[in-house]
Order: C-alpha cells, then sequence, then structure tokens
C-alpha cells in the first residue's frame, strides 16, 4: 500500500440466514478510500449497498450467518476488536452513519437539540451545555437554525431532519461519514440543498464521504471516486470524471445509459432481466444473464482487473 | 413541566377526570388529614385499645347524622363532667369538717328511643372516712326517684342498668326503660332530665367528683363497634393505608413490568425466553391463594403482603402487551441510529425505549390503583389484613363477623364500602380521561 488510506475493506463478506437459505448481502468486497475523499456506492435496490454500509460499521441483525473479512480504519484493523471496545472506540469516533431513512432516525422523545448532542454524551461523556454547544455549531454547518435545538424531530420538515441526522452524524468529527440514500424521500429542491451542504461539509471540515445511493444524477455532484455494486461485490471502481463519461464495467454502461436526459435523442435504456437472488448467487460472473457481451468466460468468476487506475471485474478488460 | 400544564390543561376538559381528578385529591388531602389528627403509634394504641380507652362509647352506635333519615329518634351519647356546664356542683360546710357535696347533671331527652346504659364513674379523696352518695333521677314529668345510696371508694364506677335494687323499684322494668318511660309505658318522655347526686364528706378536704357517662344508640360522626371503639379511627386510617397499598403496588409493578419487558425485548435470545416462560407460569399461578397462603402461614404485615403482591403481579399479561410494542419499538430507525453512534444497551432502553411507552404506562398505573386497593380491602375482609392497622376492609371483617347486617348495623359496612367503592371510582375516572388523553387510539381531534 503506497498511499495512506483512512478505510480498507479486505475481503469483506456479510451472509445473512433467512428461511429461503443464506442471503450473500455482501460478499468478497476489497475497497479502500482516502483522506477527504468521497466515494457514491452506486447500485440497484437489493444489491447489497445498505448491507455494506452496516457491515463497515458492524451493525448487524440477530440472523448473521458469516461476517468475515477485514476493516482496517487508519491501518488499523478493527475487526480485531470486541463489540464493546468498537461501541466505544470505532462508532462515531472514527466513522459515523446517516442511516436510510434518516428522517426517521431522530428518537421521537428527544428535543432535535439534545439528540444531536447525545452522541457527544456517550461517547466523550460530556456535560449536557458543553454538548448543546458543540450542537450549535454543527447546526450552523449543516444550515438549520439555532431555534430548532429546542424542537422536536415531528416539528421539523424533512430536509430539515434529514440536516439535523447529518449534524448528528459529524457531531463528534469523525473521519469519516457514511450516508445510507440520504436524499432518497426528499424533493429535488431540498435534495440539492442538502448536496451543497455535504459538498460545504466536504471542504471545511475535509471530512471523508461514503454516499450510498442509486441517484445517478445527484451523486455526480459530489462524488470524487465511484464505486458500482452489483450482487454483493463491487464490480467497478473509478474515479468519478471518467466514470461518468466512459464507465466500463457492462452493468455501468447499462446502468448510466438508464438515466434521462434532457436533450438527447435516446430513449432511456433498461437492464433486461432482473437482478439474481443473493440467496442463490450464479457462478462465474454475476452479471453474466443479462450481460450483451457475454462470452464463454463469464463461467468462470472475474478477476479485479487495474486499468488506467481504475478497477474493473469484467473478463473485457483482462 | 410544560408537558405536565399541558396535560392537566386537556384533563380539565373532560367532566370524568375532573370529578375523578377531585375525588384522589380528597382521598389524598384525607389521608394527611388522618396522619396529621392521629399520629401513627397513636392511631394503633387506639384502635388496640379495650374497655379503659372507650369506656365513653356505647357498642355498636350508629353515627350521630342517621337521627336526621329516621323517624324515631336515636338517644345520641354524651360525657359530661361535674365541672361542665350542665352540671352544677354545690358544697355546703357543715360542722365539725362534714360537708355536703351536691352535684347536679341536668340535660334534655328529646329522643324517642331509651339509651344503652348510664354510668357515673366517682373519683373520692378521703383519709379515713368514706363519703357518702345518695343518687336522685328527676323525669320532665315531676316524678322523683330513688336510683341508689352506697359508700364511695377512691375510684368506683357505678352502672345504673345494672343495679338490682333498682329493677325492683321500677317494678321489674329494665332502669334504661324504667327510668324514661312515661304514663302509658311505651314512649320515653321528653323533656329535661336531672341527676341528682348528694354527697356527704367526713373530712376536711375531702372531695367527690363524679362523670356522668351516658351511652345511647348513637354515637360521633361513624359510630362505634363491638369494642366502643369509635370508627373515626379506622375511617381515617384506611385512607393513607388503602392509599399507600394501592399507589405503591400499582407504581413498582407497572414500572418494574414496563422495564422488564423492555429488557426482555431488547436482549432477546435467553433472557427474553426466561421472562416469557416465567409469566406463563406465572400466569397459571392462583394469585389469590398464594396471598392467602403467604397470610396464613408466614405474615399479615401490610409490607410482606404489598411485597409479594408486587411480585406477583409483575409477570402477568402486561408484560406481553409491552414486549410487543416493545419489539416494534426496537425496530425504528432511531434505535438503529442510536445503536450506530454507539449508544450502549442501558441508555437506550432507559432513553429511547422506555420514554416512548409513558404515555400507555400512566393511565395503567392510575387505572390499577383501585385494583390493589381492593385487593387489600378483600385480604383484611377475610381476616388476612394487617392485625395492627385500623383499616376499611378490617372493618368490614370486624362488621361481618359480628353479624353487623344480620343485626341492622348497615352503618357499620355501608361506611367503608361507599369510602373503596369512592376512592376506586375517583381512580378510575381519572385513569380512563387520562388513557383518552395519552393514548393516541383514543384521542379525539
Amino acid at each position: 500500500m503506497a498511499e495512506k488510506t483512512l478505510l480498507r475493506l479486505e475481503d469483506l463478506k456479510l451472509h445473512f440466514r433467512t428461511t429461503q437459505g443464506i442471503v450473500q448481502a455482501v460478499d468478497g468486497v476489497n475497497f479502500s478510500l482516502g483522506y477527504n475523499e468521497a466515494v457514491v456506492v452506486l447500485g440497484e435496490s437489493g444489491c447489497g449497498k445498505s448491507s455494506l454500509a452496516k457491515a463497515i460499521l458492524r451493525l448487524l441483525p440477530r440472523n448473521v450467518a458469516t461476517y468475515s473479512g477485514k476493516v482496517f480504519i487508519n491501518d488499523i484493523d478493527v475487526m480485531q476488536l470486541d463489540d464493546e471496545e468498537f461501541r466505544r472506540n470505532v462508532r462515531w469516533l472514527m466513522m459515523s452513519l446517516v442511516p436510510q431513512a434518516a428522517m426517521n432516525s431522530l428518537n421521537p422523545v428527544l428535543k432535535v437539540g439534545d439528540q444531536v448532542a447525545e452522541p457527544m454524551m456517550v461517547h466523550h461523556g460530556a456535560k449536557r451545555e458543553e454538548a448543546l454547544n458543540t450542537a450549535r455549531t454543527m447546526f450552523q454547518h449543516v444550515g438549520v437554525p439555532e431555534a430548532f435545538l429546542d424542537r422536536y424531530a415531528f416539528e421539523l420538515s424533512g430536509g430539515m431532519r434529514q440536516r439535523v441526522a447529518i449534524a448528528m452524524s459529524l457531531v463528534t468529527s469523525p473521519a469519516l461519514v457514511i450516508l445510507d440514500e440520504p436524499t432518497s424521500a426528499l424533493d429535488v429542491l431540498t435534495q440539492a440543498n442538502i448536496f451543497n451542504v455535504l459538498k460545504r461539509l466536504k471542504r471545511e471540515l475535509e471530512t471523508s464521504f461514503i454516499l450510498i445511493t442509486h441517484d445517478i444524477a445527484t451523486s455526480s455532484e459530489l462524488a470524487d471516486t465511484v464505486a458500482v455494486m452489483y450482487a454483493g461485490q463491487i464490480v467497478e471502481v473509478s474515479d468519478a470524471k471518467n466514470f461518468f463519461s466512459a464507465p466500463l464495467h457492462p452493468y455501468s454502461q447499462k446502468l448510466m445509459a438508464s438515466v434521462p436526459r434532457l436533450r438527447a435523442e435516446q430513449e432511456p435504456d433498461f437492464i433486461t432481466g432482473r437482478p439474481p437472488s443473493l440467496v442463490n448467487v450464479p457462478t462465474g460472473c454475476r452479471f453474466k444473464d443479462r450481460c450483451p457481451f457475454r462470452m464463454e468466460r463469464c463461467e468462470e468468476d472475474p478477476p479485479m482487473v487495474a486499468k488506467d487506475r481504475r478497477l474493473v471485474k469484467c473478463w473485457l478488460y483482462v | 413541566m410544560n408537558s405536565i400544564r399541558k396535560t392537566l390543561q386537556e384533563l380539565l376538559r373532560y367532566p370524568t377526570a375532573i370529578a375523578g381528578l377531585i375525588t384522589v385529591l380528597l382521598l389524598i388531602g384525607l389521608a394527611v388529614y388522618a396522619m396529621i389528627a392521629i399520629p401513627y403509634n397513636q392511631a394503633l394504641l387506639l384502635w388496640r385499645g379495650g374497655e379503659d380507652v372507650w369506656y365513653q362509647n356505647p357498642k355498636f352506635a350508629a353515627p350521630a347524622w342517621s337521627n336526621y333519615f329516621t323517624r324515631e329518634k336515636q338517644p345520641v351519647s354524651f360525657v359530661m363532667n361535674d365541672d361542665d356546664a350542665g352540671a352544677i356542683k354545690e358544697v355546703i360546710k357543715g360542722e365539725q369538717n362534714t360537708s355536703r357535696i351536691n352535684i347536679t347533671y341536668t340535660f334534655e331527652y328529646p329522643y324517642d328511643a331509651y339509651p344503652q346504659d348510664i354510668l357515673l364513674y366517682f373519683t373520692s379523696k378521703f383519709q379515713e372516712k368514706q363519703p357518702f352518695v345518695s343518687i336522685y333521677w328527676l323525669t320532665p314529668d315531676g316524678r322523683k326517684i330513688r336510683i341508689s345510696d352506697f359508700g364511695v371508694n377512691p375510684k368506683q364506677t357505678f352502672r345504673l342498668s345494672q343495679d338490682e335494687k333498682l329493677k325492683r323499684r321500677l317494678s321489674g322494668l329494665d332502669p334504661m326503660i324504667g327510668l324514661f318511660v312515661s304514663e302509658n309505658g311505651k314512649t320515653p318522655v321528653k323533656g329535661t332530665y336531672n341527676l341528682l347526686i348528694e354527697g356527704l364528706v367526713f373530712e376536711e378536704d375531702s372531695d367527690i367528683n363524679a362523670q356522668l357517662v351516658f351511652h345511647g344508640t348513637v354515637y360521633g360522626l361513624f359510630g362505634t363497634d363491638h369494642q366502643r371503639r369509635d370508627l373515626v379511627v379506622p375511617m381515617l386510617w384506611g385512607a393513607p393505608v388503602a392509599l399507600a397499598f394501592g399507589l405503591i403496588a400499582s407504581l413498582f409493578t407497572s414500572v418494574l413490568t414496563m422495564i422488564i419487558a423492555a429488557l426482555g425485548a431488547w436482549y432477546g435470545g435467553w433472557v427474553d425466553e426466561l421472562i416469557q416462560r416465567i409469566t406463563e407460569v406465572n400466569l397459571v399461578l392462583p394469585f389469590f391463594s398464594i396471598l392467602i397462603m403467604v397470610g396464613t402461614f408466614y405474615s399479615r404485615s401490610t409490607w410482606t403482603i404489598l411485597g409479594v403482591t408486587v411480585l406477583l403481579s409483575i409477570f402477568t399479561g402486561q408484560i406481553k402487551v409491552y414486549r410487543s410494542t416493545f419489539m416494534q419499538v426496537k425496530e425504528s430507525t432511531y434505535i438503529e441510529a442510536a445503536r450506530a453512534y454507539g449508544t450502549n444497551s442501558w441508555r437506550i432502553i432507559f432513553v429511547y425505549m422506555i420514554p416512548r411507552m409513558i404515555p400507555l404506562l400512566i393511565p395503567g398505573l392510575v387505572s390499577a390503583v383501585p385494583a390493589f386497593v381492593f385487593l387489600e380491602a378483600t385480604l383484611a375482609v377475610l381476616g388476612l389484613g394487617d392485625p395492627v392497622l385500623p383499616t376499611w376492609g378490617r372493618m368490614i371483617h370486624d362488621a361481618e363477623s359480628h353479624g353487623a347486617l344480620y343485626k341492622g348495623l348497615y352503618y357499620w359496612i355501608m361506611e367503608p364500602a361507599v369510602l373503596l367503592m369512592v376512592s376506586g371510582l375517583g381512580f378510575a375516572m381519572l385513569g380512563f380521561a387520562l388513557d383518552r388523553i395519552f393514548n393516541p387510539k383514543l384521542r379525539d381531534l
């Protein structure tokens, strides 16, 4: 490893046990992230994006079948820590999460000020006043009026709640914030606002972001790097500029083609077939059944190929 | 603070809630008054006290106000000392240190029935020569009846109803009838009666004092029981005992049930399993029989019974109700978020999960109070109440075992029963109103 990385995942696996069988939600993810870098994780619904976030933060449900691999933060393997140490030292201090449906992630019986101050009190044992002061600064950063400190979550609009959730994720100043579909339930204006907030935060606080989304258009605003996830695996990692102009993996190409364009003649494309069930994952390349460039070698598992400092998991580029 | 005021304002929109609140406040006021007016130790002493404490009271006397509701007026009990307003005591000095001491008691008798008894409690002071008294009875129609003559001991009680000579002098009639009955032989003569004590003392500083104790058939605010005890004591002291038992039992069971349900729901696994199995076993155990067994074989102290009650009431169906709601709360996003930012389990349970349930807890807590108040009374009625405490249930037990209803002593059972019902009603009305305010399903918009 030449560069010092903030986060490095090695062969991270998270499988769930269900009545249908083992769901391979995250299956062997390798990935790294530098300081002050924003990575957008793209993928269809059900491809394991949210599970990846949970796997990184070790927020495991009860029905976990396999949870293995290595998670390095600042080159320290945090998988070695036990749950209590992990809770104490990693969550919110090294990385934090803005959960999916962040609007509902606020405690309805706490005032949002106290809610944002909560992580400070939990982790630093801060006094309520100090913590509230930090919360106030965070409110300024995300553009929520200070008067809102005394309100309850249900008294806030969706956009405001989202900002509060982001403020909460930043209050202990972690180096990495994972945002799980932060704008999925918001109108476009509010979405734009939130992304402006995130951009500003990245500039001012030098925070790294992992942005999990299926909204390709808005994510292009923020991304330094794009990672495309398909059926529990990462199939392409690329710098944003090149990715948006020329995606490498056939799935990425199809994904980009599905975005409607205002002035282009072409109809939005779609991908035939449906994403494979994560219970019975096909052998070889997982995209082969839907891939227009299918060949014989696709029956074997493709390797991750480096091409122009981009990584792609496809036989086409070998 | 603000939310409490809001709740109170909302509460005042319901007439039943106002009635319930007033009732509960009155009960609390009554309890506080009881504890101030009759301190705990004194209440116990009075309740245990025998004839020497309660000699001034008649037995089985209905409350004095019952006269307002009956056509035949019952004689009201009273006590008169020789220095009271209705009594005149004169000392006439005679020769050789001899003096006459005349005590005249004057009282009105406007009643249609006969009293239980008339007693004279003499105290006398002398060195060697015993004073001597003659007692006369003056009726409103002008008759003068000699009651008795005797030498007075330093302490002596004279019971008019038990005097055989007097009975003979009244041609065999019970003195309590004979002294009052009119010519027609049926109704007592109404009017002013006098009881005359003519005393003779034979020493210089010898003296006679007498107290007239008139046992009517009605007495005081709440009447008396078989041991002449004033029922004010258990009526007043029933309030703090019932409220303490009801509130403590209700508070502890509700809160502990909720916490245990939350622990089970949060930790799951064997913790939850254990709690659920204990609950299921407890559900089929006969709660009341266990209490009776504890009362019979171990201890009847209110505190022991309270402890056992709370213990057995924690693991009830309510735990399953709370658990089901907690399971739902546990899966909410904000709990997951809390987990994500590293909140420990205790904080999640007590700061995140339980506050969500407070709106369900409060009405349930208030509504559960009467059940425990009645439970305490029920045990007392069955004779398993605390033997030293004067309580409402104890009163009903005494009344029942002395055949109060058979003898027509309705007040004895009605008084505590009414208080029990009123307290039950008060808490129930308040509880229902609180439920309507806090329970989102019942909220009217």
